[in-house]
């Protein structure tokens, strides 16, 4: 399943996708969890009894202020979730 | 064998009581919905409002409290159901849900009071893809409400007056606060009620179908959720996902509390 946590407004659309079908049986052992500086991640059991990583409520309206820090306007040239997530579950939309 | 599922929105509560059929030879499993369909105003403190929808709809349906073997909760409101045995999402509900009335569904919209949200799902009802929107109402059934409010108009007759309009006025806000300023901006400058009113609903569809096209439109469409009843949204939405036909439940309020019930149902074999 893709899950996409997030919202659209005014100034665009700020989606986190997670392909829980690469998170079951995370073979990074969780790094999302310590790589975001917002620890904005935390491992769920979702409706089908797996064990899967979503982004926390509160972050979900926040993505676009919270994330901006990790942006390249924020020094990074890579995102932190995204190069420690190496099944490769994780996108960002923008 | 019954099932329960109750679906907490934020406006308000719907009860489904599934009745697990047995026929012989049947190649699946058949289910007859109880009649207890259950609306309860979601002004009452959510887990009081719970139990008195629950204890009506068993009522409604001559049962008791034993007689139902589990039930499942969702919607916003699903952690203040203290009697559920699970909460389960509401993309993961309303897929189940739309896919049991709609076997050929694979698009399933859900716009209630509160959020809108697209998801995709699989032949079984699992949803295999989802979007919503965390943040705003815009794209909900409480803009149109509110919208609907500031022309004076019921939302019955604001979703009619959309339908006699064949204009097309953009709407910049984003923001239902702002939205609503562009509104009174409209009426000041004497626009016809039935544009403004076509301006708000397309409005909401375009940021519904904004969601449904970040999973994709496939297959069969199926709308759920209160906003079935606004005939111009609907009309709203067919345009702005460049559909033919968007299949309409008759209760539509109730598909979540369906899907719940259901997938209470397939956890007890």
């Amino acid at each position: 399943m893709i899950a996409n946590y997030g919202y659209k407004d005014g100034s665009g659309e700020y989606y986190i996708s997670i392909d829980t079908d690469k998170c079951i049986g995370c073979t990074a052992a969780r790094a999302c969890l310590t790589a975001c500086p917002k620890q904005m991640f935390e491992i769920i059991t979702d409706d089908y009894d797996d064990e899967v990583a979503w982004i926390k409520k509160p972050n979900c309206r926040t993505l676009a202020y919270d994330c901006a820090d990790c942006k390249p306007s924020g020094g990074y040239t890579s995102l932190p979730c995204i190069t420690a997530c190496t099944p490769g579950a994780i996108k960002h939309s923008w | 064998m019954i099932t329960a599922g109750i679906d907490m929105g934020s406006r308000s509560i719907k009860v489904v009581l599934l009745e697990e059929l047995k026929v012989d030879g049947a190649p699946q499993l058949k289910y007859g919905v109880k009649k207890a369909h259950i609306m309860m105003p979601g002004d009452l403190d959510q887990d009081v409002a719970a139990d008195k929808a629950y204890d009506e709809a068993l009522a409604a349906a001559g049962l008791k409290r034993d007689d139902v073997k589990v039930v499942f909760a969702t919607g916003a409101g699903r952690k203040q159901v203290g009697f559920a045995t699970e909460g389960i999402t509401e993309m993961t509900a309303g897929a189940k849900g739309a896919v049991f009335m709609y076997p050929q569904a694979r698009t399933v919209v859900d716009v209630g009071a509160e959020e809108g949200r697209g998801m995709k799902t699989d032949g079984e009802g699992r949803a295999i893809d989802f979007a919503g929107n965390e943040k705003c109402a815009a794209g909900a059934g409480s803009f149109a409400e509110a919208m609907s409010r500031a022309l004076q108009m019921t939302l019955k007759e604001f979703g009619e007056a959309s339908l006699k309009s064949d204009k097309s006025i953009p709407m910049n806000a984003q923001c239902t606060v702002f939205a609503e300023s562009e509104v009174v901006s409209l009426i000041h400058s004497s626009t016809p009620k039935n544009d403004i009113a076509k301006a708000v609903l397309d409005a909401v569809a375009s940021r519904v179908c904004a969601m449904v096209r970040r999973v994709g439109i496939e297959g069969e469409v199926v709308l759920i959720g209160g906003m079935v009843h606004n005939a111009g949204f609907v009309q709203s939405l067919k345009v702005a996902m460049g559909v033919d036909a968007i299949s309409l439940p008759d209760m539509p309020e109730y598909i979540s509390a369906l899907g719940c019930a259901l997938i209470a149902a397939d956890r007890q074999h």
